[in-house]
């Protein structure tokens, strides 16, 4: 038997919880819909477009009539719940019918807040909140006269825009000085009126009405001044009140708006509310991103999914006004303790703050030029310490100096320029997929035509061209590792963490994986969650969910051959060691032998089937495996140090044997290299290294976060230490740290950008003892890691499948 | 066409793949999760990559070479990729793989 789910309340909140509720589990709940208005869902968020006569009705239907059909989902349209009898478990509607229920969703949302203001009562003084009230407005704007608009926010606004956009004369009415005051500072209000001031719309600030006129329908408009203007059309768009009226004659908890947990329950037990009409640790919420994410949360709780709960959010804005780009998100008043990053450049109407708090930024209001909102807002969400980009960062993500891809306003690029240099997609390509194929997220756009889809290093410019295309439609949210699942790496961690697991699969069962068995991308990431919390020891590491290179222990190459890369340590050989190579190399009729940037020898063009006899012969010979696959520890790459160079000043060869004795077959979110040099000349190029360990006169250096690869990253200095001892060190805890705290995939380079250095700076050198607990726990795994893969897989027989098997011809028989 | 035998099922490695060889033709023989067995050319439409050392999920393997995804059955390229490999019919008797070729 399936349980009754209730919703009250067919708007935007409310469907987006029953879509996320269908996406889980199809089959678990009989779905009712009360709505009082007499359409399907629509998007509110379009009104003003849908005023100014930008989009029609049916562009701004979310849900159409068909989709109810097809999810067999009951909806009761024009029909008001009144109360609820919480103890009998029923909703009783208009007309007295009664519905019982087993789970109850109260998305009630808002209502207009109209001020006491006298004639507010008069036939055309209205709000600014349904498709009513927008034919309302539409069926009485006259030429002859002038409409009036109450409240400078975003809502108001959108509505003067609207009716200015018909021709009439507007007036908009705020009572403070400043636009919009609830998201913007008066600099950027100022450019906005003026902005506004071109479409026709007459402001009067600092001023309220006094009085409305008129025998039933509204003649005349009374300012606080006196003045007095004929119109026939008020609208109020003051805000907004939760609409609580229904919680309050149903006894459940309210206060400003209805109080929900983490879970959005109420305080009456299988009742949940969402949306405008919530009130979650004080604060409520009248914009759709809030209302998504708590929709997302309780999917999950109502489809018994584990989840973190919904923990608030963090608004942001742009204003839906054609040719004003304005976004503004968080704090962005600030107060005596923060800090402000300006930059005013009136002529052009570019405008742009941040405010800081102790290096992160709290708040953003970006005018006439909103190209870097999603990057700003990522920064903020994320809590990102800006102290090394501070000087940069006004100019946005493209001031940083992306090498490899040089400068990032997609604005400013041709259709025919190239943003994902793997796949060769342009962004013309990019932009037509996204128009054609009705994309909305950066996983459909990868997903369709590849851009971001190999290297990753073009996302951000992806995700640029996204939200541009797409402009207000565009909702960042966490995506899904891949499109097996709705999860993000952080979450994933989380659940690992709090959880047993066998397998991945079970984990897969937790966390409502859509698929059985996952994918190439989610098994192999799910699976080094695993080996990072069990080891070795504890976890059996699945070939299965390995790719190919880590599976088979050698690198795969265009022609199905595979390539072979004894260790060579510290990049120091000896003439036997060279000897017995080239012996096996000529025995195996190895086709290409050359020297690798890591400084040993790569054997190229080896069968699959030859891989376990070469490895053999390797091994009789003392060499291991050289990890040149592995998302763990390449190489210890050094220059020959002060054995000989007249410069150096410590034994970086020594050194780099005694680092890659230490971290050899160490695994890691993504491949890791280390190299030392013996003084800052630093020839082994330590400084583009994932480790970069640099010899001065007095110890060694340590840097981190290196990397020579599509976008070069030069590395972070971390600390300086004295003895080979403090070097060991903070090389295990540095290495702990990072395979336990950044994403499967993630080089240092990307984890240090996105936790930032600080954050690694803390976890290791602020309190000793924590950095002695990585250091324990790399040298706890380093027990079973350091067994060599090639001997290993030929003593359990593994390698018996690379043999393939060979069919006689028929003819023969 | 002839039923050709190839091995015992057991050596086919669960959610992995092997490789056969017959006289110039490459074939893969995959077995998934539920233990089902299927054969394709061992060439992804794409670039040629070796569909044998692809990841194996559902009843699909994924390419070792730029991830397109191969359904196992039908041999089609699956989401926005467009290209087909050929697929082998197999029986199974007493445990024993045969291939018709």
């Amino acid at each position: 038997m399936k349980e009754k789910l209730i919703v009250i309340g067919n708007g935007m909140s409310a469907l987006r919880t029953v879509e996320e509720i269908l996406t889980h589990n199809k089959e678990k709940y009989e779905i009712t819909i009360f709505g009082e208005e007499p359409h399907v869902n629509y998007n509110r968020i379009m009104l003003s477009y849908l005023l100014s006569g930008e989009k029609t009705f049916e562009d701004t239907i979310i849900n159409h009539e068909h989709w109810y059909e097809e999810n067999s989902i009951i909806l009761y349209k024009n029909n008001k719940v009144l109360y609820v009898d919480t103890q009998k478990k029923k909703v009783i509607c208009s007309f007295n019918q009664e519905y019982a229920y087993d789970k109850l969703i109260i998305a009630t949302g808002s209502k207009p807040f109209i001020p006491p203001t006298q004639g507010s009562n008069l036939n055309n003084v209205i709000g600014f909140r349904t498709k009513k009230d927008v034919d309302t407005i539409l069926q009485t704007l006259s030429n002859d006269k002038t409409a009036v608009v109450v409240g400078g926010g975003l809502l108001g606004l959108e509505a003067a825009y609207g009716i200015a956009k018909q021709g009439i004369k507007t007036i908009l009415v705020h009572r403070s000085h400043n636009l919009m005051s609830q998201q913007l500072d008066s600099t950027a209000g100022k450019l906005l009126q003026k902005n506004l001031e071109q479409y026709g719309i007459e402001f009067r600030l600092n001023d309220t009405i006094k009085a409305i006129h008129g025998e039933e329908d509204v003649q005349q408009v009374e300012f606080n001044n006196g003045d007095v203007v004929e119109s026939n059309l008020v609208v109020f768009a003051t805000g907004i009140t939760p609409n609580i009226e229904m919680a309050l004659q149903s006894d459940i908890q309210t206060r400003k708006g209805i109080i929900v947990d983490d879970f959005l329950r109420t305080s009456v037990e299988d009742i949940y509310a969402i949306g405008e009409c919530c009130e979650h640790n004080g604060c409520t919420y009248g914009l759709v991103a809030p209302l998504f994410e708590q929709a997302k949360e309780l999917a999950k709780t109502l489809t018994n999914i584990p989840t973190l709960g919904y923990k608030g959010s963090i608004t942001s804005t742009r204003l839906k006004v054609s040719g004003v780009d304005l976004f503004s998100a968080g704090d962005y008043l600030g107060d005596v303790t923060t800090e402000e990053l300006i930059l005013l450049d009136a002529k052009a109407g570019v405008y742009k703050k941040l405010v800081l708090f102790e290096d992160r930024i709290i708040g953003v209001v970006l005018y006439g030029d909103t190209s870097d909102a999603s990057w700003y807002l990522k920064l903020l969400k994320e809590q990102t310490n800006i102290a090394n980009l501070r000087a940069k960062l006004l100019y946005g993500k493209a001031g940083l100096g992306d090498a490899g891809h040089g400068g990032n306003d997609v604005n400013a690029m041709s259709d025919d320029e190239e943003v994902c240099g793997c796949n060769g997609v342009c962004k013309g390509d990019i932009v037509t997929a996204i128009k054609t194929n009705d994309l909305k997220t950066l996983g459909e756009v990868k997903a369709c035509t590849k851009a971001g889809a190999s290297c990753g290093s073009c996302l951000g410019l992806v995700e640029q061209i996204l939200v541009n295309t797409l402009g207000d439609e565009y909702q960042a949210k966490e995506e899904g590792i891949c499109s097996c699942c709705d999860v993000g790496h952080k979450e994933i961690k989380a659940c690992i963490d709090g959880n047993e697991f066998d397998n991945v699969y079970d984990v897969f069962k937790k966390l409502n994986w859509k698929t059985g068995d996952g994918c190439s991308k989610c098994r192999p990431a799910i699976n080094y969650y695993l080996l990072v919390k069990y080891n070795d020891n504890h976890y059996k590491n699945d070939p299965r969910s390995a790719l190919v290179n880590d599976r088979v222990f050698a690198n795969i190459q265009k022609d199905g051959t595979y390539s072979v890369v004894p260790r060579i340590w510290g990049g120091l050989t000896s003439p036997k060691e060279l000897q017995d190579i080239a012996q096996i190399a000529v025995k195996y009729d190895v086709p290409t032998v050359k020297f690798t940037g890591g400084q040993r020898l790569d054997m190229l063009g080896v069968k699959k089937e030859q891989l376990e006899p070469m490895w053999k012969d390797l091994n009789e010979c003392g060499f291991v495996s050289g990890q040149a696959y592995a998302k763990g520890l390449r190489t210890v790459k050094t220059c020959v140090g002060n054995q000989w160079c007249r410069f150096g000043t410590q034994d970086s060869m020594q050194m780099g044997i005694d680092i890659e004795k230490l971290t050899w077959g160490s695994w890691t979110p993504h491949k890791f290299k280390i190299a030392v040099s013996g003084c800052p000349r630093n020839c082994a190029e330590a400084t583009i290294k994932d480790i970069g360990v640099i010899g001065v006169d007095s110890g060694w250096e340590i840097h981190i976060a290196g990397n020579g690869g599509i976008k070069v990253r030069v590395t972070d200095f971390f600390c300086k230490v004295a003895t080979d001892e403090e070097l060991f060190f903070y090389i295990k805890a540095i290495m702990q740290f990072y395979r336990e705290d950044a994403y499967y995939l993630e080089r240092t380079a990307h984890w240090v950008e996105r936790v930032g250095l600080e954050y690694v700076k803390e976890a290791i050198l602020s309190d000793k003892n924590r950095a002695e607990i990585y250091v324990q726990r790399f040298e706890e795994s380093q027990i079973y890691a350091q067994i060599d893969p090639w001997q290993q897989s030929i003593e359990t027989g593994f390698t018996k499948e690379f043999e393939p098997i060979v069919l006689a011809p028929k003819e023969e028989f | 066409m002839a039923w050709l035998e190839v091995t015992t099922v057991e050596n086919i490695p669960l959610m992995g793949a092997r490789k056969i060889v017959y006289k110039e033709l490459e074939i893969a023989i995959f077995k998934t999760k539920e233990g089902e067995l299927f054969a394709v050319h061992n060439a992804c439409p794409h670039k040629k990559g070796k569909l044998s050392e692809g990841i194996v999920h559902d009843k699909m393997v994924t390419c070792p070479m730029h991830s397109w995804v191969i359904d196992l059955k039908s041999g089609e390229a699956q989401g926005s990729d467009c290209g087909c490999t050929k697929t082998y019919e197999l029986k199974i008797e007493n445990e024993m793989v045969y291939i018709n070729l």
